[in-house]
């Protein structure tokens, strides 16, 4: 097995069976918690403020299997400048595809700071052999892809087999290199917040960068108590060991109000450290809209239509 | 024992349900008290006006007429109740024949305001009536039945969706009329109503992006600033009166398109 990285104490291998006793998350305090994080009021410039942040934090995703590169392409340039009449709308952190597409995006994103990420690892179901997988993540990273986005084999989760699920991290975070490597953990499939942080703690100790929610390709995604099960199970990791793990909601967060209410969830567990782009994405597609649609109400104080706005 | 009558509250009429405002807010009409809509609830009524508007503009011109009539029996129904929140009995006649008057007119606009256009080339050139899209309307305070019912008619038998504000001093009828509407087949969120201060939320209505078209029959003093307000988006503005029926009024909400299809050999 490959080396794995330096994990927090009370993670130690082997993991089986210490996982399993991890955890044990109050589902209804974790909820009740997070509705009530959901009620803070952001208006004006704090409103402002938030959603250029959403913007800078943004993987903008389209992951479906009727791209074209000509869609990458109009992506691509709508990733750099999300709002062509205003140029004080900042660029989106990365840009996330399937690999296929991801030489278009290097061409188009050449020396504008913005990331690519590619979704590997047999995406979305995970269910492939491992050689594949392993494979999969590192031409990911010879296509030029700075950013790969894994998904976790659930199958092999929910039936207990931890370390498989633990061994594939850490081979492909060894096969990608220094690319950021995102885990993906598709917390609509784990079925228990007690899964839900017990994966969290075992991508973190197998060597992720990030964890992530979700796919995007089940209805449940990126809700405000799975967020906020994983922030703390990231929070719980750096106040033992001192490592910071990045997060990313994905899935699901299709309106601004929406996307304001995780920042709000992630500055009251992790605090601003976590509010950059290098430790904190929100992935969508639709969403970058909506917010470009409020930023410009808060502007002209008109409500918009989405008939001015680009719809890829 | 003598029974305690349940007292109604009057709510909003927002994508086929009753919220009381977002704001919480209610003010004094009629001796009842009603709610106060705000900016937020217009556009809410704007997002499900907008999200209703397809499947209304296409469902067949029968079906909507079908639709529309069920409207004026659902008034029939309620007419005594009607009568006191208006003028009386005459005036809620004449609403209903209205009702069925323009709910006849479905299947006939592209007749009449469409046709075949003679031109001087190998071509079929035909021109079809399609509806605008989102209409604001601000209806006007008397007669409190029938002028409400006068200018929401012709945009919503052309297929539109609509938001109503309702009259600021005679709303009670306004929302009778919502109660009506939610129990006939007219899909939600194709009509809604709002009520509330006129000068609050028509401007709003009036800047709104997403507003195709703006009647401003009950604007009163302010129509030349909703009509500077509704240029940002070339809305179609619409002057409308109380008591007017004329197919005309239909038209008023219904853009042509013209098509021109090469005869082929």
């Amino acid at each position: 097995m490959a080396q794995a990285p330096a994990l927090p104490t009370g993670f130690e291998l082997p993991l089986e069976p210490r996982l399993p006793r991890i955890g044990s998350v109050d589902a209804v305090s974790l909820e009740e918690r997070a509705a009530s994080l959901a009620k803070r009021s952001i208006k004006k410039d704090s409103k402002v403020f938030a959603l250029e942040l959403a913007i800078r934090c943004m993987d903008l995703t389209t992951l479906e299997g009727s791209d074209t590169p000509g869609k990458i392409s109009a992506l691509c340039s709508k990733a750099v400048r999300p709002d062509p009449s205003n140029p004080n709308v900042p660029s989106v952190a990365a840009i996330c595809v399937y690999e296929n597409l991801v030489p278009t995006c290097v061409e188009r994103l050449k020396g504008t700071g913005v990331h690519i990420a590619a979704v590997a690892t047999g995406f979305p179901s995970g269910q492939y052999p491992t050689d594949l997988k392993v494979a999969d993540a590192r031409r990911a990273v010879e296509l030029g892809a700075d950013e790969v986005d894994m998904v976790i084999d659930r199958g092999a989760f929910l039936s207990g087999r931890y370390a498989k699920v633990y061994d594939e991290i850490v081979q492909v975070k060894e096969a990608v290199g220094s690319a950021h490597l995102k885990v993906i953990l598709e917390t609509g499939e784990l079925g228990t917040y007690d899964n839900v942080r017990r994966a969290s703690l075992l991508a973190m100790a197998a060597g992720a960068d990030f964890i992530k929610t979700s796919t995007g390709k089940i209805p449940s995604a990126a809700t405000l108590p799975v967020s906020l099960c994983m922030l703390e199970a990231v929070r719980d990791v750096y106040e033992e060991t001192g490592r910071a793990v990045g997060f990313k909601a994905a899935g699901g967060v299709r309106v601004a109000k929406n996307a304001i209410q995780h920042l709000v969830l992630v500055h009251e567990t992790l605090g601003p450290d976590w509010l950059t782009p290098d430790r904190y994405r929100i992935g969508a597609s639709s969403l970058l809209n909506d917010i470009l649609m409020q930023l410009r109400k808060e502007k002209t104080g008109r409500y918009q239509s989405p008939d001015y706005f680009t719809l890829d | 024992m003598n029974r305690l009558p349940v007292k109604k509250t009057y709510k909003l009429f927002i994508g086929g349900a009753f919220p009381r405002s977002e704001s919480g807010r209610t003010y004094e009409a009629e001796g009842q008290n009603v709610a106060l809509g705000s900016r937020k609830d217009a556009r809410d009524a704007v997002r499900a006006a907008r999200s209703a508007q397809p499947g209304w503009g296409s469902a067949t011109a029968y079906n909507r007429g079908q639709v529309l009539y069920r409207v004026a029996e659902m008034v029939e129904a309620r007419a005594t109740e009607f009568a006191d929140l208006c003028s009386g009995r005459e005036e809620v006649e004449r609403s209903i024949d209205r009702i069925v008057w323009y709910a006849g007119w479905a299947d006939k606009l592209s007749q009449v305001l469409g046709g075949s256009n003679p031109v001087a080339g190998p071509y079929f050139n035909f021109t079809i009536p399609e509806p605008t899209g989102v209409v604001a309307v601000l209806a006007p305070d008397e007669p409190p039945l029938l002028g409400i019912v006068t200018r929401l008619m012709p945009p919503l038998v052309g297929g539109n969706a609509v938001v109503v504000v309702a009259s600021e001093t005679r709303p009670l009828a306004a929302i009778e009329l919502a109660e009506a509407i939610a129990t006939s087949d007219v899909p939600g969120g194709v009509v809604n109503i709002l009520t509330g201060h006129r000068s609050e939320i028509a401007p709003h209505l009036a800047a709104h992006m997403d507003v195709n078209a703006i009647d401003l029959c009950g604007a009163g003093g302010y129509s030349t600033e909703l009509e500077v307000s509704g240029a940002e988006n070339v809305k179609r503005i619409v002057r409308g009166r109380a008591d007017v029926q004329s197919p005309w009024e239909i038209a008023s909400f219904l853009e042509l398109k013209t098509i021109w299809h090469p005869i082929g050999q």
